[in-house]
């Protein structure tokens, strides 16, 4: 089944296909944008967090006293304090609020304090004893996986499990935990409403999910909290699971006054859910001519101490662990462990990252074993509409141009200028250390592939409301601006569908409209995109049909050339639509991991360019250009924007930003120490979008943020390969791996 | 100074060590306005003097190691006193100082003394400047060396710590002096490779290597969290070697 876009676009200025500028653009750049950091309310108090300095221990007494015994503190609540559910989680409730008998993570909540200012609340929290009984961490994977201390199994089996190629290559491949390292920390202010109930804004990526985890360890009514969307710098994965928000919620109802929460950097680091560590082996099997015959795989990653989404990272890993290449005999086991180490989550990519670093590095081996350019062997192998998934068999129906991928990138003309004269463009950079002469430059490709939208049967909805006023069109929503630009896109897509210039997005909160679910999964555009479009072209057909028009624009009513209704008359008639938006089903995989299980996949590809200094290990990459299937370009700019940042992203992951995690203690949880790349670092980027028609998106759009994180991280360490003749089979490379080896 | 009395320069290392909760200073002097130790003239640099001065105006290896601090935002508050306060095994200022023989002045209500740069460094983040002293200076020689070369290892482009850091200065008589930072407790001078390469006209490819070979030798580094015993090693020897080059040139 083939869900063909039969909606037109109704010329609107500001409408798809434009790139207007974003209403919250001026106000960030002039640094009067409100997010959720910059959050007040009259006689708040702030709140702070008692946190475990060991990765494992029991507790053994907590005494709050001291920390309430200082002048000005009004409350300090431990887990015998949480009147309702004593844990949380986003598919599993294993988490508790409060640790109450055991703390499994470094950093752990202990304990929750506020007070009339910020540094008394930490000092506060710096004030309750805790007494530990320090216990042995569980940081090893294997051993976990041996005692069967996981989150998850997956089971992938399809096709004839005894085929061989003529050509067989293996590899072993790890990749650390990078951070999403959102620039705005975790942050929060909960308002109580003198009923007993509590507004919470707070940043989140899914304010609904927010809302029946604070409802349920609150012990509350669903009407009594409203969960209201709120100015985020930066989510990446990072927002989905709960953090701070029950903590504001327990804290404002219990002193009866407004409380706020902003996380230290050093804080946020052990606050949020980090991409999962990933360890995979990996043989591929070819005959000669190129044709991939069978892949073999087994991927393990560390979820940490709780659950969070591990399940479903895994599950997705295993679903891409063979790329988008054809290929009949595919057997993946998968594990998920469960360890004392930082607990693991959504991050832009959400498991496809980890294993196309992995299935990459295997085609460039295969690639070189047989002879056949990189691409090319890409090229025989490209999976495309009317092929089965190699790992679930899924009939895929949604156009995916992984052919035109490629030979677009290849089309794409090569700069070969040699390095650059200018030293700090160099390798080291401003530290001087590399001279043209000291490096070798490279050129590496990679091809990545992904889900659009949930999977495995959860049911996948967004509701938005369209309602005509005297500002205009507005969208109601509360879907999550994390940055992407989504307030763009959304708006652009009513005016589309209702033939209006003016509209604009508004957020409500949770007791306002249902749930547009998770910005996350590539999907709002797709999704609240979706349900923004049908709200938007029914209201129009609605409009006419009441007036008997044939258009509708800024004006008013059309009938036979004459205007019959004025646009202030439509807009003081209080029009609204509401909509809930669903895309085509998909179903929980089989004992052997087949089935429908995935709405929509997008492809994409890189090449990088990269300047090694072998000697040294240090890397440049010079450029990172990419070709990737939209489905349909609503706003090149903001596509861009996605594909710009999601390259830094995985350039990062490629060169630099690991977690240092040393018996389950994060050894850098600091901008000092964890690093990201910096404007020296970035490379030049050359992108083209793939158009197609088919996707069910609005207009046939397909979700575009986490494409460009996936394959970059692996064409950056194919180029390094390229330069260094080095295996490269870590991420991030170091510079010892390059330089000793 | 007075007992417990924290000196604020810039702030740059301070104020990270006070949001880390690492210290909790009871009594902290300002010294922005402290005009005097602002000054700069000839080779005795107020201990005030800001990166993006030094940057600007100092000698060369020292500008380019000024070029390598923080943010444009840090270099225009952090300061060369600061630096040689906290003394960090990765301090960016010290190669160079310890490459010329730099000294440090200290100012006390009993008056004022200055020592070498290897009588103040004592350990990481030791020094032995008397909790009443401030410093009010860093001394230059007279005369600096003609070549001097500068360089830096760390993991991105800008705004890094370093994991290897390096100084290599060459009078015209062929002395010839090698400053090594992140790769001891102190920032350290490779004084055989210094002796060997000092005493040769026109350095061979033989002499370069054994160069090389003995400041890999004689640097003392550790494995942390930024990088390894073996690759600290192995980078000084190569970026010794390197800035010597540079230097011949």
């Amino acid at each position: 089944m083939t869900t063909k876009t039969t909606t037109r676009i109704t010329p609107a200025k500001g409408g798809v296909g434009e790139s207007p500028l974003r209403p919250d653009g001026v106000p960030k750049l002039k640094g009067t944008f409100e997010y959720a950091q910059d959050l007040h309310a009259d006689q708040m108090l702030w709140g702070a967090t008692t946190r475990s300095p060991h990765p494992h221990a029991r507790i053994v007494s907590i005494d709050v006293g001291p920390a309430l015994a200082i002048g000005g503190v009004h409350a300090v609540l431990t887990a015998d304090d949480v009147p309702g559910r004593a844990t949380f989680g986003l598919e599993h409730p294993d988490q508790p609020v409060l640790a109450s008998d055991e703390v499994r993570y470094w950093g752990e909540p202990v304990a929750i304090v506020a007070a009339e200012d910020e540094p008394t609340a930490r000092l506060a929290a710096a004030a309750v004893r805790v007494e530990y009984e320090v216990l042995e961490p569980n940081v090893d994977g294997d051993e976990a996986e041996r005692r069967d201390d996981t989150f998850r199994r997956m089971r992938i089996r399809r096709g004839d499990q005894e085929v061989q190629g003529e050509v067989v290559v293996d590899g072993y491949y790890e990749v650390g935990m990078q951070d999403q390292a959102p620039l705005g920390t975790e942050a929060g202010l909960a308002i109580p409403d003198g009923n007993g109930g509590v507004d919470l804004y707070a940043t989140s990526q899914f304010v609904h999910v927010d809302q029946e985890q604070v409802v349920a360890s609150l012990g509350l009514r669903p009407d009594q909290v409203r969960a209201h969307p709120t100015g985020i710098g930066g989510a990446f994965g990072a927002r989905e699971d709960v953090n701070l928000h029950i903590h504001l919620c327990l804290l404002a109802l219990y002193t009866g006054k407004p409380v706020k929460m902003v996380y230290q950097r050093s804080e946020s680091f052990t606050g949020h859910v980090h991409r999962h560590p990933a360890r995979m082996w990996y043989r591929h099997h070819a005959n000669r001519d190129g044709t991939l015959i069978r892949v073999e795989a087994r991927v393990v990653i560390d979820g940490g101490a709780y659950a969070s989404t591990t399940a479903a990272v895994l599950a997705n890993a295993c679903y891409f662990s063979v790329g988008p290449y054809r290929c009949d005999s595919v057997s993946v086991d998968g594990v998920g462990v469960r360890t004392n180490n930082p607990p693991c989550g959504a991050m832009r990519g959400f498991g496809a990252v980890q294993v196309c670093f992995a299935h990459e590095a295997q085609m460039d081996k295969l690639a070189t074993e047989l002879g056949i350019h990189p691409l090319e062997l890409r090229r025989m192998n490209a999976l495309t509409t009317g092929d089965h998934m190699p790992t679930t068999g899924q009939l895929i129906e949604t156009p995916l141009p992984t052919r035109e991928v490629i030979d677009s990138l290849e089309a794409m003309p090569i700069m070969d200028d040699g390095p650059p004269d200018d030293v700090t463009q160099l390798p080291g950079g401003t530290g001087l250390t590399t001279e043209p002469g000291d490096v070798k430059r490279g050129v590496g490709y990679a091809l990545g592939l992904k889900n659009l939208g949930f999977s495995e049967g959860f049911d996948d909805f967004a509701q938005a409301r369209v309602r005509l006023t005297e500002e205009g069109a507005i969208v109601e929503t509360a879907a999550i601006e994390v940055g992407q630009g989504l307030v763009s896109v959304l708006a652009q897509i009513a005016r589309s569908g209702l033939g209006l210039s003016r509209a604009v997005v508004k957020h409500v909160d949770t007791s306002r409209i249902e749930s547009a679910g998770s910005t996350s999964a590539s999907r709002q555009t797709q999704v609240s995109g979706g349900a923004t479009l049908e709200a938007a072209t029914k209201l129009r057909q609605r409009i006419l049909d009441a007036h008997g028009g044939d258009d509708l624009n800024d004006s008013g009513v059309w009938r036979g050339g004459e205007l019959v209704v004025g646009i202030e008359e439509l807009a003081e008639a209080g029009w609204e639509e509401t909509v809930t938006f669903r895309h085509p089903p998909t179903y929980a995989p089989d004992e052997d991991g087949q089935g429908v299980v995935h709405a929509d996949f997008a492809v994409a590809g890189h090449r990088a360019v990269v300047d090694v200094d072998p000697d040294l290990g240090l890397v440049k990459v010079h450029r990172v250009d990419t070709s990737q299937d939209v489905g349909r370009a609503l706003n090149p700019e903001s596509i861009r924007g996605q594909i710009e940042g999601g390259i830094m992203q995985g350039v990062g992951l490629a060169i630099m930003e690991e977690l240092v995690i040393e018996g389950g203690v994060i050894k850098n949880p600091n901008f000092t120490d964890y690093l990201l790349p910096t404007i020296l670092d970035a490379p030049d980027v050359e992108a083209l979008l793939i158009e197609e028609d088919g996707s069910w998106g609005p207009f046939g759009a397909k979700g575009v943020g986490e494409p460009p994180t996936i394959s970059s991280t692996a064409a950056v360490a194919a180029a390094i390969r390229d330069a260094t003749g080095r295996p490269v089979t870590r991420v991030p490379v170091r510079p010892q791996d390059i330089a000793i080896g | 100074m007075g007992e417990g009395a924290t000196a604020l320069a810039g702030g740059t290392d301070l104020m990270v060590e006070v949001n880390f909760g690492h210290t909790r200073p009871e009594n902290v002097v300002a010294l922005r306005r402290v005009e005097e130790l602002a000054q700069w003239e000839g080779g005795r640099i107020g201990a005030g003097v800001t990166w993006r001065r030094l940057e600007r105006d100092g000698p060369r290896a020292l500008a380019q190691a000024a070029r390598t601090v923080g943010s444009p935002q840090i270099r225009n508050a952090g300061t060369l006193g600061g630096n040689v306060g906290t003394a960090s095994p990765a301090g960016d200022g010290l190669p160079f100082l310890a490459a010329v023989d730099a000294s440090i002045e200290l100012a006390s209500e009993s008056g004022r003394r200055t020592l070498r740069w290897d009588d103040f460094f004592i350990g990481v983040k030791k020094t032995a400047r008397r909790p009443d002293e401030l410093i009010s200076a860093i001394q230059l020689p007279e005369a600096l060396p003609d070549r001097q070369e500068f360089a830096k290892i760390g993991v991105r482009n800008a705004m890094v710590i370093a994991t290897v850091y390096c100084v290599v200065t060459r009078a015209e008589d062929g002395e010839t002096r090698v400053a090594l930072g992140s790769v001891a407790p102190t920032t350290i001078r490779a004084r055989r490779a210094e002796e060997l390469i000092s005493s040769v006209a026109s350095p061979g490819e033989e002499d370069l290597r054994e160069f090389a070979r003995l400041v890999s030798e004689e640097v003392t580094p550790i494995t942390d969290h930024r990088s390894t015993e073996q690759y600290r090693r192995h980078s000084s020897g190569v970026l010794a070697r390197r800035l010597l080059e540079r230097c011949l040139r």
